[in-house]
């Protein structure tokens, strides 16, 4: 029998970005608030202690921070025709656990939203016509505008510490000559922190992008320029380009991660109670399914425990949050032979295509100092900044030189031709260890009809319940935008006179591996819209179907942004957040009518 | 009564006219006074109720346990006004007996009437009962008879009369004294003891060794709040100590050690006012070396660390372990990572605490106003006697810092409980003979 706790106003699942800021929202707001985790307790001291947590082979190779797939993974294959297998080794994406969750691993680039992509199917049809979007492509506006949105990316910034560069601020320009970016919208204020200073290998991307036409811009960064305060008190430590934030617990208090931005200032408020080590089950539902009465867990003694709630919030990774909704029969399932339902439905990825410039020994680039979110970009062919007319394909991307770190086991890599073993690996890894720049485009990612999630008919979790099973492959249109980025991209690579350089672009015919690390970008799955035929959740993130669930996360996007998502979960989280508070509070109820 | 009220009117400045009318008024005021004397932080034990005792301190005869100050019956539930006055202010339990000077009755001798009305409201009617008998000390007899403090009391417990206020001060100026030879009892720590354990000054006007810092306690010294550059205030302003106060930081200097609890209990809930009449007070105190001079920053260490000169000793160790937070310049970040040149605790005579502070680390106390608990990691674990001594000197001598060195037998000597350096053996690559 499961022990049934004390109801409270609301319950979290899951203690990442989406959990704490919604934990403080709400606390704000005066209600009793529970955040369940089901990892452990975590925050910079014991765990980012240094020098301890500088161990490339605890964190990176053994996946310290990540995902425990003994207990619960996903199976995956490439298309409804296909057996889908249990990844039984983490590669392509890389999911946190523990309290802080991927928000404690990530590497802090820091982006809004380019405004298009907010509206991606209106505005294709609005410039390139209908027929232009091929006819299995999914994608759909959020149903949310950029303007509507802007005071939560302001606000979230200053939450992060953000370090960047505006370039214009309520209309005014003051980022020309400064690393502003030019195609970026514009602004409530400046960022937080100024820029960080940039590696030599982003100035060297920053001289050759220019000397090719293109704007290059500083990446707004979630890793600190200078000491900070943000306005819950959380203090955070200047950045010191160590090279250890993709994967591990920064020792500076210089990454924003929950845990050192939001964490603090909830432990001093009496209405917030985090527990860890509580995995959640599922949502309970009344007899009408359509309001949950709260969640079920297994607590870090193995024990089921409800704890009941007037409202809950699902907080979990994008593909868990997805999970649960099946788990508890929220939303109608998507079936890709229909097109009908709508959870597990757009599930998107990233489209990223990286080249590397190999140097003479002349030309020091120091891999190894860097910092996650730190780095120049362009966004000339991001989003919709130029015509897609006569290249027949939809989305864009970031090109950027975003230098984090080159730790000594993996971060080796040398030009093409090089043996993979003995003395003439040794050789080029002397050679060009500190003489190389690495550089990506970073590749939104559109959704497709047969790119979907549902529950697994065949494997389950170490807790009896079918795993997540994801349906996705690359699809006609993602080659053809990569083979485009890569062309671009060259050119920038050429003009830094390299003695060689390397592509990792995709081809035609390739298709998703699991084991290919790109990003931990996936998104979809819950997604949010204006109609409850297309969409799982309304454009509050609230559940169509129960009024009282609300699902924040990169799960609520349609399809891939061209910049990472961070930042939009963000501010949609907040967005959603003041909803509830200014509107769902007073009379709990559908935010929109169906 | 109504006579102490009108006593409490008058003399309680700070007290709103209504509070006299008002018992929770009155309440809440001794609990603003309770938290401004600290008294929670003796008088619970280790995850014990508030108020109930029994935690245990360590006196060079025996242990002394706090006592149950709750309104129980096995508390102070029987106590008249009187009775607690005259235990607090006097040293003199409800028994008759004198009270072991654990408890600071020399300093509580100032505190105003009208303050102890509050704080007898408070503790008869704000605060929980606990029914919780007290403990006897562990102090074996002879030493254990208590007529012998009496003697000590008479010596020397001043007499108990309120504050006052030299004509023509600045009244934030005795404000704060009132705050810190009263309640705050600050002394207590940064005094330095007589032989017989008596504090050497209770008040700025006794003697310059008010303030000047203590020898070492529980592996910290409480440090000199005087006027002096090298190893006291002089180097703050009022602006960085009222930060300090509130939030256990500053622009200056990071809470560390036992002075934690106190930013944590007591001092983040004074209001701006008291605590800006605290540093004032403190201010006013003039440095007791008469030869006292601001800190002189020197670049020298900077420069030969930029240029990758790490010949002085503990150089090597200070750039592997410290300088990215500190910095190869000393100067460190404001608020987040302490600047190490020209602050005062790497400067006093005696470096316990800094030696201290590197085996084991330290965490900023979490405030209201500033909730994040910066740390600093343990060193204990990896750097060996030799290295953290020669780390040490490096910082107290470096940037223009004025400290002594310290050698590895110093370090040796504070190596206390699970401070041991890890070895070969704990890492099974060595075995132990």
């Amino acid at each position: 029998m499961a022990t049934v706790l004390k109801k409270v106003d609301a319950v979290i699942v899951g203690f990442g970005w989406t959990g704490a800021i919604m934990a403080k929202e709400l606390t704000e707001a005066g209600l009793q608030v529970v955040a369940l985790e089901r990892g452990p307790m975590q925050d910079t001291y014991p765990d980012g202690n240094y020098p301890q947590v500088i161990d490339e082979l605890t964190y990176s190779v053994r996946k310290k921070l990540f995902q425990d797939i003994s207990k619960e993974t996903v199976t995956i294959r490439h298309s409804v025709n296909d057996v889908a297998l249990p990844n039984r080794q983490l590669g392509a994406f890389l999911p946190g656990k523990g309290v802080g969750g991927a928000g404690l691993h990530w590497s802090g680039v820091h982006f809004r939203v380019d405004p298009i992509e907010l509206r991606m199917r209106s505005h294709y049809e609005e410039r390139y016509g209908k027929h232009f979007i091929p006819k299995d492509m999914t994608i759909q506006d959020f149903g949310v505008t950029y303007e509507e949105l802007e005071p939560f990316f302001d606000f979230a910034e200053k939450v992060f510490g953000t370090s960047g560069q505006a370039w214009t601020v309520k209309g005014q320009l003051v980022g020309a000559g400064k690393g502003g970016n030019p195609y970026a919208p514009d602004r409530s204020s400046d960022f937080p922190l100024e820029s960080q200073k940039n590696t030599y290998s982003a100035q060297l991307f920053q001289k050759a992008a220019l000397s090719v036409g293109y704007k290059p811009y500083n990446l707004p960064s979630a890793n600190t320029s200078g000491p900070y305060t943000n306005p819950y008190g959380a203090q955070m430590g200047p950045c010191n380009f160590c090279g250890f934030c993709s994967g591990y617990v920064c020792y500076m208090y210089s990454k924003a991660s929950p845990n050192v931005n939001i964490l603090p200032a909830l432990r001093q408020v009496p209405n917030f109670e985090l527990r860890t080590n509580a995995h959640v089950l599922r949502v309970n539902l009344d007899s009408s399914k359509r309001k949950a009465t709260g969640v079920s867990y297994i607590d870090a003694q193995g024990r089921e425990v409800e704890q009941p709630a007037d409202l809950v919030i699902l907080g979990a990774f994008q593909f868990n949050n997805v999970r649960l909704m099946l788990l508890s029969g929220i939303g109608k399932p998507y079936d890709p032979k229909t097109g009908e339902g709508v959870v597990g439905k757009n599930f998107a990825y990233q489209n990223m295509a990286t080249i590397k410039a190999f140097f003479d020994k002349d030309t020091h680039t120091n891999n190894f100092i860097g910092a996650g979110g730190n780095g120049v970009a362009v966004d000339d062919f991001n989003a919709d900044n130029f015509d897609h007319g006569p290249h027949g394909f939809v989305g864009g991307s970031p090109m950027w030189v975003n230098q984090a770190g080159s730790r000594p086991i993996a971060g080796t890599s040398n030009p093409p031709g090089t043996p993979a073993w003995g003395s003439s690996w040794k050789k080029a890894t002397a050679d060009y260890y500190t003489h190389q720049v690495s550089m990506d485009a970073h590749g939104a990612h559109q959704s497709y009809r047969g790119n979907y999630l549902d529950l697994d008919p065949v494997y389950r979790d170490a807790y009896g319940l079918p795993l997540l099973r994801m349906t996705f492959d690359w699809q006609e249109n993602d080659i053809k935008m990569n083979r485009f980025m890569v062309e671009k991209m060259s050119k920038i690579a050429q003009a830094m006179n390299p003695k060689t350089i390397a592509v990792l672009g995709k081809k035609v015919g390739d298709h998703f591996n699991t084991a290919s690390y790109q990003t931990t970008h996936l998104n979809g799955g819950a997604i949010m819209g204006t109609d409850p035929k297309t969409s799982a959740i309304n454009r509050y993130l609230q559940c169509w179907d129960v009024h009282n669930v609300f699902v924040p996360g990169a799960s609520a996007f349609p399809q891939g942004l061209g910049y990472n998502p961070t930042g939009l979960v963000a501010a949609l989280t907040y967005w959603s957040a003041r909803a509830i508070r200014e509107q769902y509070l007073k009379n709990p109820g559908p935010l929109v009518q169906a | 009564m109504k006579k102490i009220i009108v006593a409490a009117l008058m003399l309680c400045a700070n007290l709103p006219a209504w509070a006299a009318e008002s018992t929770d008024a009155q309440i809440k005021q001794g609990e603003y006074l309770a938290r401004a004397g600290d008294c929670v932080a003796c008088h619970t034990a280790k995850g014990g109720k508030p108020f109930a005792g029994g935690l245990g301190m360590e006196t060079p005869i025996g242990t002394v346990y706090s006592t149950n100050i709750t309104p129980d019956a096995s508390g102070i539930g029987g106590y008249s006004f009187d009775d607690f006055d005259r235990a607090v202010r006097h040293g003199i339990g409800k028994s008759g007996s004198s009270l072991y000077p654990a408890m600071p009755f020399p300093s509580y001798a100032r505190v105003s009437p009208a303050d102890m009305q509050a704080l007898y409201a408070y503790f008869m009617k704000g605060v929980e009962p606990v029914e919780q008998p007290n403990k006897e000390t562990d102090i074996p007899w002879p030493l254990s008879m208590r007529w012998p403090l009496s003697i000590w009391r008479e010596l020397f417990a001043p007499k108990v009369e309120t504050h006052q206020a030299p004509v023509g001060a600045d009244p934030v100026v005795s404000r704060g004294a009132y705050l810190v030879e009263g309640l705050g009892h600050c002394g207590a720590c940064h005094t330095p003891r007589a032989i017989t354990m008596q504090e050497k000054a209770l008040s700025a006007s006794e003697s310059p060794l008010f303030l000047s810092g203590s020898a070492p306690l529980e592996g910290w010294i409480a440090k000199n709040l005087r006027g002096d550059h090298k190893d006291g205030l002089g180097s703050w302003s009022e602006d960085d100590l009222v930060l300090f106060l509130q939030t256990g930081r500053s622009d200056r200097g990071a809470v560390f050690g036992g002075m934690s609890d106190v930013v944590e209990h007591s001092m983040q809930y004074m209001t701006e006012a008291d605590l800006r009449a605290i540093a004032r007070y403190l201010k006013s105190l003039p440095p007791t070396d008469p030869d006292d001079k601001p800190h002189q920053y020197d670049k020298q260490v900077a420069d030969a660390l930029w240029r990758g000169d790490d010949s002085k000793p503990g150089a090597s160790v200070y750039i592997d372990n410290c300088a990215a937070c500190h910095r190869t310049d000393g100067q460190g970040y404001a608020r987040v990572f302490p600047a190490l040149a020209g602050n005062p605790v790497l400067q006093t005579e005696d470096a316990t605490s800094l030696i201290n502070i590197v085996l084991k680390g330290g965490s900023l106390p979490a405030t209201h106003a500033a909730p994040s608990t910066f740390t600093m990691p343990d060193f204990a674990w990896r750097l060996s006697d030799e290295q953290i001594a020669a780390v040490v000197t490096f910082i107290r001598t470096s940037w223009g810092n004025q400290g002594a060195a310290v050698t590895a037998s110093d370090v040796k000597s504070l190596r206390v409980d699970g401070l041991r350096q890890t070895t070969g053996v704990d890492l099974g690559l060595t075995s132990s003979k």
